[in-house]
């Protein structure tokens, strides 16, 4: 059994690695109209956890599983077309990798690291962030799963004022998908990286492709 | 085939004083303070009075614009590689001081783009008196108030007020109209920060960022002896 | 749409000549070689339309030999539709095409009908020199009908390298959230144009909206996806049209 207090320094939304200044999509949903409410806010995130929570989940896990990191980082490519997310996936991997060094210095991360100065993809940093932090795959495909959805539900409750207590009864509800995801998500990596899945969100794609494009915003993505 | 990304050297993970190259990286200045008081037009000046003789780049932290990076672009103070705008998240404090990797980013990005830096202004985005930056990601802070904010903001204190290397009351030629005692805030500042430094300016007289340009060309000199 | 589920695969290969050395029509699948547009062999799938039914596993493979241009298009829109079986039907579409060939593949949507379940599956192998433009369209039930569940993957490989690797999981059998704000919002229709042009490496593609429901994104390789979602079919026929016409003119 690896160190849940391990796990829980790395899920921690206090751990510095530059999600905070992202909405995982959610700025564009409310602006939209698509998320105003609690409900809305509810199936945002089912949608999110169950298309690219599952795609990132099962790359994390493949990563933290040891899979060769840059045949990982190409498949990440494959599966995001957007060239915002894409960016915003790098990027977050750069500053991900930053804190995680700092934090469980690592000769794995330091390759990673060399390979991909301007940053790998967020989810293969993570799961070899997860190696050096003494946890397993499952645990990187929780990471994940928690932060796919945990992001937007902070982001909604800047944007809309929601009540907090609302948005984590939220988080709450998803619980038991969030593990169906992460087990799903470590079962495939198991088989090998053609098996990992390819779930994506038609909205998400189009949407962080016209957040990009506005002249004002409040978060990054 | 990637067409997104290039791949050159591999930054540096902490504050460290030297680059991963081995040579000495740009002093980091933050400017701080609240909504208003002058940070941006501060920035703006000392980019001014500095750009002749040091080799410097800006980072700013807008709330949800880029409205101060391109009102430095705007106004061309430096060309626009040397300045990078960073996006918070609605949590300016957030990517000062908790969350410092996007700044540290945009930092080790000018240096890497437009080679070595004298000095690099990290400007926050306006938020209230208890901002302050870490100190992973700058070397010290200046923190901005303005005398129409309130002449009793030095005697409330809080953390910019009384631990910023550097605090500047700006708008002192406003002082007449809104009522404010500068002598008054410049005894309680003096209470508040004991032997740290306190600049009063007006940046609409001529030379008026000189106080506060000579502070930072003293610290320079100290982060290069 | 009484009839037991069957197994069918249909069979397509070009050459550089221009000829077609191989043309299987299989079951429900019949294709035919029509008049040509330009340059092109040009191949019809025509009656398609009673299938897949549920248990049904219908294939389609094609290849595009060194220097072939092909073009693949379909009389009718496919309806996928309910069958006696409880298994979803599948349906697997695979191509390669080789060096220099050209494979235009744009056939009419697939329709989601209320109660069919159905798993469609395409795989491509590019050779590096290859180009290929293929479009996709899934549309969400018949006229103001629900739909039925449609899983749609579609995996590009280019040199051996992954360049798009997409899936699309939507209807009452799809994992919670299709329909909400992250994935369809209450869209009923989505579309996708690939376009994979080996010039792109030189002049890429700049990323470019397509009003509000469409976007032209460039792909980390040198290629061009072109995505829809929009109330209807028509709508997204439009933004694809648009693109195409932009992008990989005839």
């Amino acid at each position: 059994m690896t160190s849940r207090s391990a796990l829980l320094v790395l899920a921690d939304g206090r751990f510095p690695a530059g999600g905070h200044a992202h909405s995982g999509g959610a700025e564009a949903a409310v602006r939209a109209g698509r998320v105003k409410d609690a409900a809305g806010l509810e199936s945002f995130c089912r949608g999110r956890l169950h298309t690219t929570g599952l795609t990132s989940a099962a790359l994390a896990a493949a990563a933290a599983y040891g899979l060769d990191p840059a045949a990982l980082d190409a498949a990440a490519d494959a599966r995001t077309p957007s060239p915002a997310l894409r960016a915003v996936a790098r990027r977050l991997g750069r500053q991900l990798m930053r804190a995680a060094r700092a934090t469980w210095p690592s000769a794995r991360l330091d390759a990673l690291a060399a390979m991909y100065p301007r940053g790998a993809h967020q989810p293969v940093v993570l799961g070899t962030t997860a190696l050096a932090a003494g946890l397993d795959a499952e645990d990187a495909a929780y990471c994940v799963a928690y932060e796919t959805v945990g992001g937007p539900a902070t982001a909604v409750v800047r944007l809309l004022g929601l009540d907090p207590y609302q948005a984590t009864a939220v988080l709450a509800r998803l619980v038991p998908e969030m593990d169906q995801v992460a087990e799903r998500a470590a079962a495939a990596a198991r088989q090998g990286i053609d098996a990992l899945p390819a779930a994506s969100a038609p909205l998400l794609d189009l949407t962080a492709e016209q957040h990009a494009a506005w002249p004002v915003r409040l978060f990054a993505s | 085939m990637h067409l997104d990304h290039g791949h050159t050297s591999h930054g540096a993970i902490s504050a460290d004083a030297r680059r991963p190259d081995g040579t000495r990286r740009a002093l980091r200045i933050g400017l701080g303070g609240p909504v208003g008081s002058g940070k941006t037009a501060t920035v703006a000046a000392l980019c001014r009075v500095l750009r002749d003789t040091l080799s410097l780049a800006v980072v700013t932290n807008d709330i949800y614009t880029r409205e101060d990076a391109e009102f430095l672009l705007r106004n061309a103070v430096l060309p626009p590689e040397r300045i990078q705008a960073v996006e918070t998240g609605a949590c300016p404090h957030t990517a000062i001081r908790d969350d410092i990797s996007a700044n540290l980013e945009a930092v080790e990005d000018l240096e890497d783009t437009v080679g070595p830096l004298d000095l690099i202004l990290v400007e926050s985005g306006g938020d209230n008196l208890t901002a302050t930056f870490s100190k992973g990601l700058v070397d010290a802070q200046i923190f901005v108030i303005d005398v129409a904010g309130g002449d009793d903001i030095p005697r409330k204190g809080g953390p910019g007020v009384t631990t910023a290397d550097l605090l500047v009351i700006n708008k002192t030629d406003l002082a007449p109209h809104v009522g404010s005692d500068l002598a008054r805030m410049a005894r309680d500042a003096g209470e508040q920060r004991g032997e740290l430094p306190v600049a009063f300016t007006s940046l609409r007289a001529e030379d008026g960022i000189a106080p506060v340009a000579d502070w930072v060309r003293a610290q320079l000199g100290a982060w290069t002896a | 749409m009484d009839r037991v589920s069957l197994r069918a695969t249909a069979r397509i290969v070009a050459d550089a000549d221009g000829g077609l050395p191989l043309l299987v029509s299989d079951g429900p699948l019949a294709l035919r070689r029509t008049r040509a547009s330009g340059p092109y062999t040009r191949v019809t799938v025509v009656g398609a339309m009673s299938a897949p039914l549920g248990g049904d596993r219908l294939a389609v493979e094609t290849e595009v030999r060194d220097g072939a241009r092909l073009l693949v298009d379909s009389a009718a829109a496919t309806l996928a539709l309910p069958g006696r079986s409880a298994e979803p039907a599948a349906y697997d579409v695979r191509i390669t095409v080789g060096e220099a060939g050209v494979l235009r593949w744009l056939p009419e949507q697939l329709v989601s009908v209320q109660g069919s379940d159905l798993r469609m599956r395409t795989v491509v192998e590019l050779a590096p020199t290859a180009r290929l433009v293929l479009r996709e369209e899934q549309i969400l039930g018949r006229h103001g009908e629900p739909p039925g569940t449609l899983v749609t993957r579609l995996t590009v490989r280019r040199a051996g390298c992954p360049l798009l690797d997409q899936e699309l999981a939507f209807g009452p059998g799809a994992p919670g959230g299709w329909d909400g704000g992250a994935v369809l919002g209450g869209h009923r229709a989505t579309g996708q144009l690939l376009v994979v042009e080996p010039g792109f490496a030189e002049k890429p593609v700049e990323p470019r909206l397509l009003g509000e429901n469409g976007a032209v994104s460039p792909l980390a390789g040198p290629a061009a996806l072109v995505s829809a979602v929009a109330p209807d079919a028509l709508a997204v026929r439009r933004l694809l049209d648009t693109a195409l016409a932009e992008l990989a003119p005839l």
